[in-house]
């Protein structure tokens, strides 16, 4: 049951009942920030949290998500110069 | 003005005065139908053209909330039947409007949503040459259900269907997908999504006229409606006994459209749209369909997003960004939005 | 869309499969004797569909769809007790969208719904909890449904009606665990799995370490995984990789939404309102020791089960299953959707028999949506 998305917190909303304002892609809806509430509420505004049935359930790690990227781009090149090894090598044989 | 009352009561149903009001200052006054008959009598030269066929259609209109952004329900009404006419090759040129309206409608509403009429009928060059009201106790309607029904001339030699399409004919759309559908979804307010989304609901007599004009060759269109994109595409292909095969890739959608099925898990494909229409042409003619399309504001994003070909018979495939294929199939009930 | 649209790069998406192929060739992976992944969680199954990758996966890689569809596994029974709520007079139940469909022995909601009963679909708990201070003369009733990801969410809606003293505010709670079916699978004798997608959202709350017994004690690899379609061919490759390493290990994939621990305030939070049930009833797996929550007796006052006294009695979990249904054989990997005898004769979207036809999530309808599938094999 996993249906969550990345959506940037733009406002807080009652700050009394933990809420905000997040946007998904231009689409706005009020969540409830409770599980990614520090003791700075104001601090989360322009954070990017994974959204789940109106909750912000986790606050995306920005880092981590460049490290994965920054993997699969290394494994791309490394495929690139496997291929360009294939075809040098069939171009050899 | 006799018509003193904010709201509709049962009087106005009641075949006396005040029903005679309503109709008098509400519908004809603005729709000005020819003649005092409870029929239209009409005549056209494009009529009598040797060859000429007339195209007749009607559809019943069912909206919440009644007003949204980019239109209301009569305008649905007008684009919806127009439509229906132009995507079979039809000149629209009458219409008929029935009226449901629950008990406690506001006046004030109906003006608003008949001059919308009023206005998209004049844009589509058709005239409303009739029409009907009933009034219902409350809780019997939903405000106000609108039917309409259209009649268009088709030119001779002019014969443009499904069955027509050929392999290798391209798959065209006159725009971006779904905004009707996300914005009304955004609109209703049970889900607390608020966008800048307005529908993209439009007449589009005008376009086909142009799209035909430029490229006499387009073998299908449909307009996208219940059902979206998806749909027509099934229909269109099981009737041409052809295979579909789209590139998501190519797929013109709005970020905040996206963002509407991100999080409702909805598939854009099956949004409704009210203003846009999927067609087949040959391929050698698909550059001047899309330079005519692109010529009117309501085919400015026009593109081309696919291909039909021989293969299985009434399959629609999507090819999705790097190359998976998967099935895009009719949908079964109605698209729910979903948490996982 | 940031942090999604990176995670669909076909350029990246075409090296990993080729990393993937390589890495099947090297353990001697092959479509007669494949690797079986089990994706645990519905989410993965449908993006492997959505975007195809099943196709575009080396022949030796065989996926096996989890259990992990909270509408697929739901008993009929529960079916059959929420509409007996929704039915009552004064009720407005609400749920999920996915929820509607699922037909009980009697009626689905959405019958239900046409039938008469107040039944709306909301996005949020938050939601049935706005309609409960909207309408104070009724009783909203919310249809707790899921994992440990959506759990949090029902957990933090009691109590936030308990700090309003809202008295007009229940949850029919249905809420299941991940680990405890995993177990399960991996005791069942016939089990030939080689490793697992964990779920990603899953350990967004839970963190990676529930499932450290997987690794330890039945020697088989599990990789958290993300959504995108890069997320899932990248914990492929990492799972194959330990594989052909010989090792077996907890690792995370999805290291920008999951944190090691999990979330402390979700955990909280579900500590806080719900205890463990002693089993619970899974459709086509039936009762599993210790994989259901119930809401804990302080928070009574929002228990549906209690106010209407429904309860979860073993006596009432004796309503028969459909006959000739074979949704366990294929959650446990025993048999694919097209293998069984009444996929596209007795079951389809339309007619459903078992859950994995309703949710669009399930197994058998993403086979028959995605694959165009249309009778048994």
């Amino acid at each position: 049951m996993c249906l969550g998305i990345p959506g940037r917190i733009v406002a807080i909303t009652h700050a009394d009942r933990l809420m905000a304002m997040a946007e998904v892609s231009g689409v706005r809806r009020e969540v409830n920030v409770a599980p990614v509430a520090g003791n700075d509420l104001e601090a989360l505004v322009g954070q990017w949290a994974l959204i789940h049935v109106g909750f912000a359930m986790a606050l995306i790690d920005e880092e981590e998500a460049a490290k994965t990227l920054q993997a699969l781009q290394d494994l791309g090149e490394a495929q690139e110069t496997l291929e360009q090894m294939a075809s040098s090598a069939e171009a050899l044989a | 003005m006799a018509l003193r009352d904010t709201h509709v009561t049962m009087a106005h149903g009641g075949g006396g005065r005040a029903m005679r009001d309503l109709i008098d200052e509400v519908f004809t006054s603005v729709f000005q139908p020819p003649g005092s008959e409870d029929q239209a009598r009409l005549t056209g030269t494009a009529l009598q053209e040797p060859g000429a066929r007339l195209a007749f259609t009607t559809d019943s209109f069912v909206v919440t909330p009644l007003e949204f952004p980019g239109g209301d329900i009569g305008k649905l009404a007008v684009c919806g039947t127009v439509n229906d006419l132009a995507v079979g090759g039809a000149r629209p040129l009458w219409l008929s409007a029935a009226f449901i309206i629950e008990e406690g409608c506001e006046i004030a509403l109906l003006r608003r949503i008949v001059a919308t009429m009023a206005a998209e009928a004049d844009k589509a060059g058709v005239r409303i040459v009739t029409g009907d009201t009933k009034v219902v106790e409350r809780g019997k309607a939903d405000g106000v259900f609108i039917t309409t029904a259209g009649v268009g001339v088709i030119p001779p030699g002019r014969d443009i269907g499904a069955a027509r399409i050929r392999p290798g004919d391209v798959v065209i759309v006159n725009g971006v997908l779904g905004d009707h559908g996300a914005a009304i979804l955004a609109a209703r307010g049970d889900l607390a999504l608020s966008t800048d989304l307005a529908s993209d609901c439009a007449g589009l007599g005008h376009l086909m006229q142009a799209a035909l004009a430029a490229a006499p060759g387009i073998s299908a269109a449909r307009d996208c409606t219940r059902g979206g994109l998806a749909s027509a595409l099934n229909e269109m292909a099981a009737e041409a006994g052809l295979a579909v095969e789209i590139q998501e890739t190519a797929l013109p959608l709005r970020p905040e459209v996206v963002g509407v099925c991100e999080i409702l898990g909805l598939d854009p494909l099956y949004l409704a749209n009210e203003g846009r229409l999927v067609l087949f042409c040959p391929e050698a003619e698909a550059t001047a369909a899309l330079a005519a399309l692109r010529s009117l504001p309501e085919g400015r994003d026009s593109t081309v997003i696919g291909r039909a070909s021989q293969g299985q018979a009434g399959r629609v495939t999507l090819r999705t960004a790097f190359g998976g294929a998967r099935i895009v199939d009719m949908l079964v009930g109605e698209q729910l939005p979903r948490i996982c | 869309m940031k942090f999604a649209s990176e995670f669909r790069d076909p350029v990246a998406a075409r090296a990993l499969l080729s990393a993937i192929a390589r890495m099947a060739d090297r353990i001697g992976a092959s479509r007669d004797r494949p690797v079986h992944i089990m994706e645990i969680c519905g989410g993965h199954t449908h993006s492997i569909f959505r975007y195809g990758l099943d196709k575009l996966i080396h022949d030796g890689i065989e996926f096996i769809h989890g259990p992990g569809c909270p509408v697929c596994v739901l008993p009929m029974a529960r079916v059959d007790e929420c509409v007996e709520i929704a039915e009552r007079p004064g009720v407005i139940f609400t749920t999920f969208g996915d929820a509607m469909r699922v037909p009980g022995h009697r009626k689905s909601l959405m019958q239900a719904k046409s039938a008469g009963a107040d039944i709306r679909m909301v996005y949020s708990p938050l939601d049935a909890l706005e309609l409960a201070r909207r309408n104070p003369g009724r009783e909203v009733v919310f249809f707790g449904l899921g994992f440990e990801t959506t759990t949090p969410s029902t957990a933090l809606s009691i109590q936030q009606a308990a700090r309003e003293g809202l008295t007009n505010f229940s949850v029919f709670c249905n809420h299941i665990t991940v680990p405890e079916p995993i177990r399960a699978l991996l005791d069942d004798a016939d089990m030939t799995l080689d490793g697992f997608i964990g779920p990603g959202h899953v350990s967004m709350v839970i963190g990676v370490h529930p499932y450290d017994f997987i690794a330890r004690d039945y020697g088989k690899p599990l990789v958290v995984a993300g959504f995108e379609p890069t997320d899932l061919l990248q914990s492929v490759l990492m799972v194959l990789t330990q594989i052909a390493e010989g090792r077996a290990a907890i690792e995370n994939q999805y290291a920008r939404v999951v944190p090691e621990h999990g979330n402390p305030v979700s955990l909280a939070a579900i500590a806080d309102v719900y205890e463990r049930r002693p089993s619970f009833e899974w459709r086509g797996l039936g009762e599993i020791d210790a994989s259901g929550l119930r809401i804990r007796a302080k928070y009574a006052a929002f228990d549906a089960e209690e106010k209407f006294g429904i309860g979860y009695a073993a006596s009432s979990r004796n309503v028969p299953e459909i006959e000739g249904c074979c949704c366990g054989a294929v959650m446990t990997g025993k048999m694919k959707p097209p293998q069984c005898p009444q996929f596209g004769t007795g079951c389809s979207p339309e007619m459903p028999l078992g859950a994995l036809m309703v949710s669009s999530e399930g197994a058998c309808a993403a086979y028959w949506q995605y694959s165009g599938i249309r009778a048994a094999e």
